[in-house]
């Protein structure tokens, strides 16, 4: 065999393996629809409930002409991502505590392809809520986005999951318990909510506005957001996906180092 | 049978310590929120039928707390499941103890963890410039309701634990108090909430608690929003009490 056909098997083979660790996450639904289910509809209601509450605070200047059920659907959809990465970071942990992670290690793949696995089914697990709260989005006659904005809106929300799904990979190897289930859940909590979430910026309260302004999750729900309240632009979709790249960066390299520190 | 009661709530409360995973969010949860709702929202106490209050804080301490004790009704239920599922319940049944003591003592421990809670969020409110307006006699009103209501949402979790049998569907119920939740007065005035949490909220017991809670905090103690409130509180306590120990009686010819 020659040295690209090995690599090609080689790549193959890893694949095989992200794609059957995939398959475990997602088949999760089934085994455990107890504790899976919330995760899916958690959005919606959530969306939906908020909508209900809130939805007169679109009379407050600032808003403009975008309605408040409109404005929150594209929190709903970063949420999914915080629930499903907080989710598989608990996954992580609940794996750790039964020894099949420990398996896990023992097979002949290498470490980093263990960690595509896990990181991808939260990506793809995402789609289940944002699927759900779309349709019913679209059900109570929110705008809809466009094909590039629900496109520009997913890869974002895909993104945003795999980095949250690494922080909780992270938290998961270095303390071993599902008991830090809280501490994942809150992370994702305040990376998304703490943002222009319920509000346009100028309407925060001072300390809000503050923290909405260095957290990198802010461009990242101004990206999902614009295609629901306006045009999608480059302008609001960069600086998304640099946001992306640095979280996935960062917590990815934490979650790689506490991978290696865990085998070891 | 008192005896009983208090070495079950005893063990019940040293059970939720040493789980700090099921105790965590109803404090972690409720208060990023809260924070959450008071930063972002603030400017909506400007909207032309809000009630008079000094800020938004004031307003949502009370949507905080009926949260927090919401989920303080499933980590009952959890608690209840695993100790079903581990066998403990098994062999609590076969030993020569009343078997209301097994619903109350869960329950006792539920009230006190909801005293907790109350003081807790009381406190942060004070320490982030909320005030009670209502004084030491509305803080106590405030205990009062927030401890029957607790209660309540226990028997409702322990209710929930005694026909499923595991935590995993308790745990499957938390969408279902996000929606008794929104569906309720909690979080903003009954007059500003759109449909159909509007129509929704008048017959959810869930919105005269919620606002039995929040009348001492914005203004000073009346009479009429906090009879309602126990009322509400001391019904959902007794009715889901109730349903807890017929629960019981089910799982006891089951087994």
């Amino acid at each position: 065999m020659t040295r690209p056909a090995l690599r090609r098997a080689g790549v193959s083979r890893q694949l095989a393996v992200v794609g059957a660790l995939v398959r475990r996450a997602l088949n999760e639904l089934s085994r455990v629809p107890g504790a899976a289910i919330p995760g899916v509809i958690a959005p919606t209601i959530f969306v939906i409930g908020l909508a209900s509450v809130f939805g007169q605070a679109d009379r407050l200047a600032g808003f403009g002409t975008v309605d408040f059920q409109t404005f929150i659907v594209p929190v709903g959809f970063l949420q999914a991502a915080g629930f499903t990465g907080a989710a598989t970071g608990v996954n992580l942990a609940r794996d750790i505590e039964r020894g099949w992670f420990d398996r896990l290690l023992l097979c002949p793949a290498p470490r980093l392809t263990v960690l595509a696995g896990v990181v991808a089914s939260a990506s793809l697990r995402c789609l289940l809520p944002v699927g759900f709260l779309f349709v019913v989005a679209m059900a109570i006659g929110v705008r809809f986005p466009g094909v590039d904005g629900l496109l520009v809106a997913l890869v974002l929300t895909m993104g945003l999951a795999a980095a949250i799904a690494c922080f909780a990979v992270t938290v998961a190897l270095r303390l071993r318990t599902q008991q830090a289930a809280p501490l994942m859940q809150s992370g994702s909590f305040v990376g998304v909510l703490f943002t222009p979430a319920y509000a346009p910026k100028e309407l925060l309260a001072g300390w809000l506005e503050t923290i909405a302004t260095v957290n990198p999750v802010t461009p990242v729900l101004a990206g999902v957001r614009q295609g629901f309240v306006g045009d999608v632009t480059w302008g609001e979709t960069w600086p998304g996906l640099l946001a992306l790249t640095g979280l996935i960066g960062v917590f990815g390299a934490l979650a790689v180092r506490g991978l290696h520190r865990y085998s070891s | 049978m008192t005896r009983v009661v208090l070495a079950l709530a005893r063990r019940a409360i040293r059970g939720n310590l040493r789980r700090p995973q099921y105790l965590a969010p109803l404090v972690i949860f409720p208060t990023l929120f809260l924070a959450v709702n008071v930063g972002g929202l603030t400017e909506t106490t400007s909207l032309e039928g809000f009630p008079e209050v000094r800020g938004f804080l004031d307003f949502q301490l009370a949507g905080a707390l009926t949260q927090s004790l919401l989920l303080g009704g499933v980590s009952t239920g959890i608690a209840c499941a695993l100790e079903i599922e581990g066998g403990f319940f098994d062999r609590l049944v076969a030993s020569p103890i009343p078997r209301v003591a097994i619903v109350l003592g869960r329950l006792v421990a539920t009230g006190l963890i909801a005293a907790v809670q109350v003081l807790l969020f009381l406190a942060l409110g004070l320490a982030f410039g909320a005030e009670i307006v209502g004084g030491v006699l509305g803080g106590l009103v405030v205990l009062v309701i927030g401890v029957v209501a607790g209660i309540g949402f226990g028997a409702i979790g322990q209710t929930i634990a005694l026909r499923a049998k595991n935590a995993s569907t308790v745990q499957g119920i938390f969408p279902l108090v996000l929606v008794i939740l929104f569906a309720s007065s909690a979080f903003f005035p009954r007059a500003l909430l759109s449909a159909p949490a509007d129509t929704i909220s008048r017959f959810n017991p869930l919105s005269y608690v919620a606002e039995a809670l929040r009348d001492p905090i914005i203004s000073t103690v009346s009479l009429a929003p906090s009879i309602e409130g126990l009322a509400a509180a001391a019904g959902i306590a007794l009715a889901a009490t109730g349903l807890s120990a017929v629960a019981l009686r089910g799982r006891l010819r089951d087994a």
